[in-house]
């Protein structure tokens, strides 16, 4: 376990700056609980892979990583992997690095950049730790310091710290689902990167993407995409499944960056009707500091009703955005990295086709020449491309039913446990709403 | 309005003083609760008896029992209903009429049941005509609902004849109904108001009322009634009487501790109000994703079960929208009516200001015209004694009636707060309590949807 103390320049930066003056005690009160150990609250999307975390034994050939630790350093956030294997290429068993998310974009990019990678679905790339919104909310809390009640900015600071915290174990939980699909998947776990990762024990160089880098990225992307759009004009597939796949999956995946979207959207605004319940109670206790006898008991008992309710919504709110949202935004990046595979494959195809005019060409032009050297190679080429390709397609089509198979075991595993959550917290609330009534009515 | 029977002992307690309903099923109310100020309004009863122009109304009133003074005066009731807004006319001369329909036992009307059809301005015409009565005695006269141009104009402007076109309006119409309908309601549970004859005249005539002329918020009348309240608010801020009645010094720091609490309230409520009505939109585009999401996808299973989330989330936005609704008219909209009479009970207070004032003058004056007297009798200027000492007892008069005036709306105030502290607490509760009932319903609505969604999901193969 590493020491936290350097996290709490992450809270208390932003209020710094703003010249407020609040205080967040240091060592920060996240430091104990932010690190994670694994599966639990987060979600974890590729439900084969999150095999519990006991210290028993390894089968043989086995290969298990976690983020056993986590903690955010400024911008930074620095997470601890720890491995245990009994693979023969390995040369501990049990090791422990620090590595950052850069270090996980570059993990990411080489395996993605591997030619022989070309037919796997590759893990998409956990996206980049996102503090900005707490960071504002306790910048906005520093602001509106001065027309708080001590409690009421008490209360605000705990759940910003919760939210805080919420939002980082989701950032580790993403991270360690990337390494673990990296690690359950059969070729994956051999990957020589992979292994540099999990086990040199210094910086990986994966200096963070500079100003000009990132728009080389999207001039790349920008290249991309049109590649895609040329190459799904141009070449014709010889293969229903494949063009059936991808047309699905560009439709699919559209919908499901959409649905993403709009699930954030009204989970943020769920929360802040939590958050507009949290101000009645505070409006309520104030008033029943005016109020006399029964009246300022009923007065403070409804206060007290309505910062459950808001506990409650607040509650409903998280699990949607973990359970639906998470999916969903999940999905959204799996089922581009499926799509990509589709375009490599369709790269792949146009050089087949283009081994195979290429083959043509040479024959014609070599018509009386007897087993021209040129027409051999061509051949060779030819051969190669259409080996390339078919091992590709058998590769691909086995990846994109696997992704299917995970996609409709981890909706199903969501939705399931959404609808027990919502059932669960719509049952409570109503529990706690029906004894509220009684109580209040006894006090009326 | 609803009369429960009460505790046999609370009626005992009064059953003295009760001369107006001598039966035993006689007035009460939900609250039992006897209230603290019950004594001091007992032995001040006489003077109030003294104190107020002997009309039968008033000497019911301050005779009667505490539930009386409350809200109800025992077997009569008043029930008053506005509906089915209508519009008539047509362009900007157009407006929109209400049906009032009321059904009541209090002898003073001539029916039963009865209805009437009244317009906007009307409700502003009686509520003015019922401030120019009672507010110098120190009642608190039930605001009338605000005029909003902007929102009339578009019902105006809307096209349909009888029923304003887009959802908007029809909101909007519904607020000022609802609105309309409160006022109405509370002017109506006044023992005093209720009985008011232009108030009858309002429920009971089938003719048109003549056209309030006042009520305009930009004829020339509104600017000068701006112009006064400008004044007034000057006067108010300027002038501070030495008070020597310690009541009223708790009494207008509690209005203001209470008022300014509500108002952080009421904006707290609207902002869940906004937030809630936003949340039903969300939900309304997730669940368009979800069928979207549903087509699309190939697996039959999960298919089936993203149309059917799509479904549920979709009875979630109309369930999130009757929410926000109940957070509107349960509580927030209540809470603004109450800033409202807090509003009207501030006025009352400064009406005691300006008795006060008066009777102040009128003792300056009393004590210049006494030194005149003075003056004249040292200088024994018999001939000027007599018109000095005739106004000296002119304004004797006068300092008795302003002083009369004042120790008047004094007790009147003690009165009506008594009566308005009682039923503030009592539409509290009763407001708080329906609306955790509400939520209640729609918790269970949200279990059911979800109940009803869960096999879907386990249905996935």
């Amino acid at each position: 376990m590493m020491d936290g103390t350097d996290e709490s320049n992450l809270l208390n930066s932003p209020t710094k700056n703003n010249g407020g003056t609040m205080e967040i005690s240091s060592p920060n009160p996240l430091a104990p609980t932010a690190n994670t150990n694994g599966s639990g609250s987060a979600t974890s999307p590729d439900s084969s892979s999150s095999a519990p975390v006991t210290p028993a034994a390894l089968g043989e050939n086995s290969l298990h990583v976690e983020i056993s630790d986590a903690l955010s350093e400024k911008e930074k956030v620095k997470f601890t992997v720890h491995t245990r294997t009994t693979l023969p290429g390995f040369t501990k068993k049990d090791n422990n690095v620090v590595r950052q998310h850069e270090e996980f974009v570059w993990l990411h990019d080489r395996i993605e950049e591997n030619e022989d990678y070309a037919g796997y679905i590759i893990p998409p790339c956990p996206p980049r730790p996102d503090f900005d919104a707490s960071r504002e909310k306790l910048q906005r809390l520093g602001e509106g310091e001065g027309n708080m009640t001590k409690e009421e900015f008490k209360k605000m600071k705990s759940e910003l710290e919760a939210e805080y915290l919420a939002t980082f174990k989701k950032t580790v939980a993403m991270h360690e689902v990337f390494l673990r699909r990296l690690a359950s998947h059969p070729v994956f776990r051999i990957d020589q990167h992979l292994k540099v990762f999990l086990e040199y024990d210094q910086d990986l160089c994966a200096k963070p993407r500079k100003k000009m880098a990132i728009f080389g990225g999207f001039v790349k992307s920008l290249g991309k995409t049109t590649d895609e759009i040329l190459l799904s004009a141009t070449v014709r597939d010889v293969n229903d499944f494949f063009e059936n796949e991808l047309q699905f999956l560009t439709e699919y995946h559209g919908h499901l960056r959409e649905a993403a979207t709009r699930t954030e959207k009204m989970t943020q605004r769920h929360k802040d009707v939590g958050y507009s319940h949290q101000k009645i109670s505070n409006a309520l206790t104030q008033l029943s500091t005016t109020e006399k006898g029964n009246v300022e008991t009923f007065v403070a008992k409804a206060a007290e009703v309505f910062e459950r309710i808001k506990n409650l919504e607040t509650r409903v709110a998280s699990d949607q955005d973990l359970k639906l949202g998470d999916t969903l935004r999940y999905y959204q990046r799996d089922s581009n990295a499926a799509k990509a595979l589709l375009i490599r494959r369709l790269r792949c195809l146009a050089a087949y086709e283009t081994a195979n005019r290429n083959l043509e060409k040479a024959r014609s032009k070599n018509k009386d020449v007897h087993a021209p050297l040129e027409v051999q190679e061509a051949e060779t080429a030819q051969v190669e491309a259409c080996e390339k390709f078919e091992s590709m397609s058998a590769c691909g089509k086995e990846e994109l039913i696997g992704f299917r198979n995970r996609r409709v075991a981890a909706f199903k595993k969501s939705l399931v446990e959404l609808s027990d959550l919502e059932i669960k917290h719509a049952k409570s609330q109503y529990d706690y709403l029906r004894q509220s009534l009684l109580a209040l009515k006894e006090i009326a | 309005m609803e009369v429960e029977t009460t505790t046999p002992e609370h009626n005992r307690e009064f059953a003295d003083v009760d001369i107006n309903n001598g039966s035993a099923s006689g007035a009460s109310d939900e609250e039992e609760v006897p209230a603290p100020g019950s004594v001091t309004l007992e032995h001040e009863n006489d003077l109030f008896v003294s104190a107020m122009t002997p009309s039968e109304v008033h000497r019911r009133i301050s005779a009667s029992n505490l539930e009386e003074v409350l809200t109800d005066d025992g077997d009569y009731f008043i029930q008053i209903v506005i509906s089915d807004p209508q519009k008539v006319g047509d362009g900007m001369s157009s407006y929109l009429a209400y049906k009032v329909t009321t059904k009541t036992n209090i002898p003073k009307f001539k029916r039963t049941e009865f209805s009437t059809l009244r317009r906007f301005s009307d409700f502003l015409g009686i509520h003015d005509l019922l401030v120019n009565k009672y507010l110098r005695m120190g009642r608190i006269i039930p605001p009338a609902p605000s005029k909003n141009i902007i929102g009339s104009t578009k019902v105006k402007m809307s096209p349909q004849q009888t029923e304003p076109g887009t959802p908007i309006n029809q909101e909007w119409v519904e607020v000022r109904r609802a609105a309309l309908e409160r006022f109405v309601h509370r002017t109506a549970q006044h023992p005093v108001l209720r009985v008011d004859l232009d108030f009858i005249n309002f429920l009971e005539s089938d003719q048109e009322l003549p056209r309030a002329v006042n009520t305009s918020a930009l004829s020339g009348a509104g600017v000068i009634r701006l112009f006064n309240r400008v004044g007034e608010t000057v006067n108010k801020i300027t002038y501070k009487m030495d008070e020597n009645d310690p009541w009223f010094d708790d009494k207008i720091t509690e209005v203001e501790n209470l008022d300014a609490n509500l108002q952080k309230l009421s904006s707290a409520l609207k902002s869940l109000v906004s937030s809630r009505r936003e949340l039903s939109v969300l939900t309304g585009l997730v669940a368009k994703s979800a069928a979207m999401l549903s087509t699309c996808e190939e697996h039959t299973g999960l298919s089936r079960a993203l149309s059917n989330l799509a479904d549920v989330e979709e009875k979630i936005e109309l369930l999130r929208s009757e929410q926000a609704n109940s957070d509107f008219y349960i509580l927030a909209e209540f809470i603004k009516d109450y800033l409202g009479l807090f509003g009207a009970i501030k006025c009352i207070f400064h009406e005691r200001v300006k008795a006060f004032q008066n009777w102040q003058y009128a003792q300056m004056q009393l004590s210049k015209r006494r030194e005149n007297r003075g003056r004249f009798e040292l200088a024994n200027r018999v001939d000027k004694l007599d018109q000095a000492q005739q106004e000296v007892e002119e304004w004797q008069g006068k300092v008795q009636r302003c002083q009369q005036q004042f120790d008047d709306i004094s007790s009147e105030i003690k009165r009506e707060m008594e009566r308005f502290e009682l039923s503030r607490v009592k539409d509290f509760k009763a407001n708080i309590i329906k609306y955790i009932e509400v939520q209640m319903a729609h918790q269970q609505q949200i279990i059911s949807y979800w109940e009803a969604f869960a096999p879907f999901a386990r249905e996935i193969v």
